[in-house]
């Protein structure tokens, strides 16, 4: 009991000391060290599966006024149940930014996650990320499309892979490439993949595959292109973001 | 007082005649019968069935999702299978292929699958306990149920319970398996496909047995200490050992180390080290394709090249220079179990490969080992370390035998039931948890515990753990018209002379033949029927570049004309599909035909989009260059090919036209007239 007071006591001498303190410091916070705006650096727009971690980490960084980085700043994330963050929270580096794991949900779809700071006066300054993830039959066709569409469907190439893109006359169109695709329906899409380009008077460039793939796995290719579709394929559809 | 006058009049009042009594307890009955239809009320599945329909109240199609709702509690039964769901009590438009997207948990339909959700019900793929009607006990490991339901990280298990095939639609499933039999895994536990084959490592340990030849102790010492401060990509575990334990067992490797009995192969010289060699040795291990095997870090520090063999990066600091020469000039001399080929290198060529590689040192990584002379008693020390940790299990050991058994048998480890593990403190009662944590930090179970540490990132551990959930015994309790069917593994060796040829090289590291062999190359099970003899026996003495966009190529083995004529005429011979005669295609040689051939091939199915046959115009880059195809391929091959690739290698990339004979045999014509002269020779294009 007296071990209790005796500590309570030292409490309170030790808050009067700092209350006591505060006053001598200089009142007026340098606005260099005020977060005001929240970025994204890298790890947006993923593709990932159900339930999995996303390949690479999501890192933010918290700017100042001057767009210079704010080292110590509190970072949170909110987003829909079932997404995990590892870490929870934290705060900045000495280079401002904030590295994170994200697990996404186990419902396919988009997902947004609402990272914050705090800014002068408590306000809470915001930026939204979106991450993709594929249920079982989007994630066939990606496997699918990595295998027999890709080579020339992706402009971008890697050591492993070269890119045919630029090599053909007519440039297909990136699978992702909402804007273009995203105006041609299911039958059109189904029909071009199944009897080649010139089933809907494209190039023949575009071979037939529906003497390769069965129609579950030409539906699953168009289930992969209408989910990486950006801008999305409908604009109403669902994103899991904070309930 | 007044309480008992109280009673005594509302007992008159309810009893006080036959017709009170009789109208009270009739009316008593009457209430006991409506609380039985009322508790549904109170039923969490009637309470989502109700939100349901208030979520459907306002589309388009409402009244015939509503007639389609089926209310009350809802059951799947199997009995072949022995299934019992209710989940579909509460997930009430798991067929509402219209609600998707549209609508949440537990009212999301079900996305397209390959199975019916009326064959196999839902615990089949999702776990979790099917015949619970409350949220918590259907979902969740509560004390009186086993199991909870799978995390959808781990769905594609439950394809592997039945398929031990790589499905399309399994990548994680598949990558886990992969990684079961490359890191070595089966070494030690039993781990079985469905169609009850043993899942065989693809990893090849090196045989310990001359490794004194090879290396110092001290490097030895700093390998065992910790394999991936060599190379990042090793798949030896790190054992964990204490700095004792590391000096005595390395006293232990040298000492059983027996002196390689070959002496006939001529004193190494020293290899040259000015720059030009250097620079000449660079270039024989590129040109020799060296790292369509071997991974090196370049001036970048990325990791460049493939993963069949070690990473060369520090190859410097491990092996002894006159060790390394020997392995090139051989490598079935030191371990005749390696995957590395035999290649016919001359004295200069094995002093420019030796001087290059020997200057890939990290001094850095051997800099702070200092080991005195091992004593007696530390050479046995090492000995019983080694007995222990089951070294010979993979490693070709002098003196030890390989033991048996030696870890837990895993074929069952899917389905172990709960009551059986022993869980540590804070982590969840759940299966997957248990084998993560396993793989993850094997010694926190138990510092005695003989399992080592493996470097394993995130996303590949939730493979690992995909794969292993997938081992149960589902496939062999299935009724016998649902047994996926599995493939027979295959031992097939070619036999004679050319047989010999092929094991010293090694062909099946990339090459498969008839079932056995590896993937990086193409299946060569029909190449006799493909190719023409001349372009064989020439390609084996200079492969030149059919895919140029590739970078793991064949490499040049400086094979003697005998031994290219040996392996051309084996090839042509055994390696024969008997779906067609390789000499039944006479191709049309007059030129109408071939102009007929062009225009097909340039209009109608656009094969320049893929394949060049003009170097000046074409830019395909998918398929293999066609300049000389005329040259390589045999007229019967290329028309059955066109008529349908995935019946002459099943896999390829070509899409299958369902050609027609006469369009075939045109384009037959063309191609075979495409003889590559003036054109400029593949191999000089790189």
């Amino acid at each position: 009991m007296r071990t209790a007071l005796g500590v309570v006591a030292a409490m309170l001498v030790a808050l009067s000391i700092s209350c006591s303190r505060r006053p001598a410091e200089p009142v007026a916070k340098p606005p260099a060290a005020t977060p005001s705006a929240i970025v994204e650096v890298s790890g947006g727009k993923q593709v990932s599966t159900v339930g999995t971690q996303l390949d690479q980490p999501l890192v933010v960084q918290v700017n100042n006024s001057q767009g210079a980085p704010v080292a110590g700043a509190p970072v949170r994330f909110r987003s829909a149940n079932g997404v995990v963050f590892q870490p929870v929270s934290g705060v900045t580096g000495s280079d401002g930014q904030f590295t994170f794991a994200v697990t996404l949900g186990s419902l396919a779809g988009r997902y947004q996650i609402a990272v914050s700071t705090t800014g002068t006066g408590g306000k809470v300054i915001e930026t939204r990320i979106t991450e993709l993830a594929l249920g079982f039959e989007e994630n066939k066709g990606r496997q699918l499309g990595d295998f027999y569409c890709a080579r020339c469907h992706d402009p971008e190439s890697t050591p492993e892979r070269v890119s045919n893109h630029d090599n053909l006359v007519a440039q297909p169109h990136a699978f992702d490439d909402g804007a273009f695709l995203n105006k041609i329906g299911d039958g059109d899409l189904l029909a071009i993949i199944s009897h080649g380009g010139p089933a809907l008077g494209k190039s023949a460039e575009m071979p037939p595959y529906e003497h390769t793939l069965n129609k579950a796995d030409i539906a699953a290719l168009v289930a992969y292109i209408r989910a990486v579709a950006d801008p999305p394929y409908q604009s109403g559809e669902a994103v899991y973001a904070q309930r | 007082m007044a309480i008992r006058k109280k009673l005594a009049s509302t007992w008159a009042r309810l009893f006080g005649d036959s017709a009170r009594a009789f109208g009270t307890l009739g009316l008593v009955v009457l209430v006991l019968l409506a609380i039985v239809p009322a508790r549904d009320h109170f039923r969490e599945w009637y309470r989502y069935q109700k939100g349901y329909l208030l979520l459907i109240r306002g589309r388009d199609d409402a009244v015939t999702l509503q007639r389609r709702l089926q209310t009350g509690v809802q059951q799947t039964w199997i009995p072949d299978l022995n299934v019992v769901d209710r989940c579909s009590s509460c997930h009430v438009a798991l067929k509402e292929a219209g609600l998707r997207g549209a609508v949440t948990q537990p009212f999301r339909p079900h996305p397209p699958i390959p199975h019916s959700l009326d064959q196999f019900g839902c615990v089949m793929c999702h776990r979790g306990q099917g015949v619970a009607t409350t949220v918590e006990e259907a979902h969740r490991s509560t004390k009186a149920w086993e199991q909870p339901i799978l995390p959808a990280r781990y769905f594609e298990s439950s394809c592997g319970q039945c398929h031990s095939d790589k499905l399309t639609g399994t990548p994680r499933l598949n990558a886990g398996r992969t990684l079961l039999a490359r890191y070595g895994c089966v070494h030690c536990h039993t781990l079985t496909l469905p169609d009850g084959s043993r899942l065989a490592p693809t990893d090849v340990p090196p045989s310990l047995a001359h490794v004194g030849e090879k290396t110092t102790r001290e490097w030895i010492y700093a390998w065992i200490k910790n394999p991936q401060a060599y190379s990042g990509t090793a798949t030896m575990p790190n054992f964990q050992l204490s700095d004792n334990d590391a000096r005595d067992i390395s006293a232990f490797a040298l000492a059983q180390s027996m002196p390689l009995t070959d002496t006939t192969a001529p004193a190494a010289s020293t290899a040259p080290s000015d720059g030009d060699a250097l620079q000449a040795g660079t270039s024989l291990y590129g040109e020799s394709f060296c790292a369509s095997c071997h991974a090196m870090q370049n001036a970048a520090g990325l990791l460049v090249g493939g993963d069949v063999g070690p990473e060369l990066t520090r190859i410097g600091t491990k092996a002894k220079p006159e060790w390394l020469r020997q392995w090139v000039r051989n490598p079935k001399a030191y371990d005749p179990g390696t995957k590395m080929s035999h290649y016919r290198f001359d004295e200069k060529q094995l002093s420019l490969i030796e001087g290059f590689l020997e200057s890939k040192t990290d001094p850095d990584f051997t800099a702070n080992v200092h080991l005195e002379p091992a004593t007696a008693q530390q050479i046995a020390h090492g000995k019983l370390l080694v007995t222990e940790m089951g070294c010979a299990i993979c490693h070709e050991i002098n003196g030890l035998q390989k033991p048996e058994d030696f870890a837990p048998d895993l074929k069952l480890v899917g389905a172990r039931p709960l009551e059986k593990i022993v869980f540590l403190p804070g982590m969840p009662r759940a299966l997957p948890a248990y084998i993560e944590a396993k793989i993850k930090q094997p010694r926190s179970f138990g510092s005695a515990l003989k399992m080592p540490q493996f470097t394993i990132a995130t996303s590949q551990v939730d493979n690992l753990v995909t794969a292993l959930l997938a081992q149960t015994d589902r496939a062999s309790t299935l009724p016998a018209s649902l047994r996926v069917a599995g493939h027979s593994p295959s031992s097939y060796e070619p036999a004679g002379t050319a047989g010999r040829l092929m094991q010293d090289l090694n062909c099946f590291s990339c090459h498969s033949i008839n079932g056995h062999g590896g993937d990086m190359a193409p299946d060569l099970s029909w190449e006799g029927s493909a190719v023409q003899r001349d372009w064989l026996f020439n390609f084996f003495k200079d492969p030149n570049t059919l895919r140029p966009a590739l970078i793991r190529r064949m490499p040049k083995f400086n094979l003697t004309d005998q031994e290219a004529n040996a392996l051309t005429d084996y090839i042509l011979t055994a390696y024969q599909t008997p779906a067609f005669e390789r000499d039944s295609i006479h191709p049309d040689s007059d030129s109408a035909a071939i102009e007929q051939g062009r225009q097909l091939f340039y209009s109608k199915y656009a094969c320049q989009a893929c394949h060049i046959v003009d170097p000046k115009k074409d830019k395909g880059y998918v398929g293999p260059t066609l300049t000389q195809v005329g040259s390589r391929l045999n007229a019967a091959w290329v028309f059955q090919w066109l008529k349908g690739p995935q019946a002459s290698r099943p896999g390829t990339l070509e899409p299958d036209w369902k050609m027609s004979d006469a369009d075939a045999r045109s384009l037959t014509a063309f191609l075979m007239a495409q003889k590559g002269h003036g054109a400029p020779q593949e191999g000089t294009r790189r």
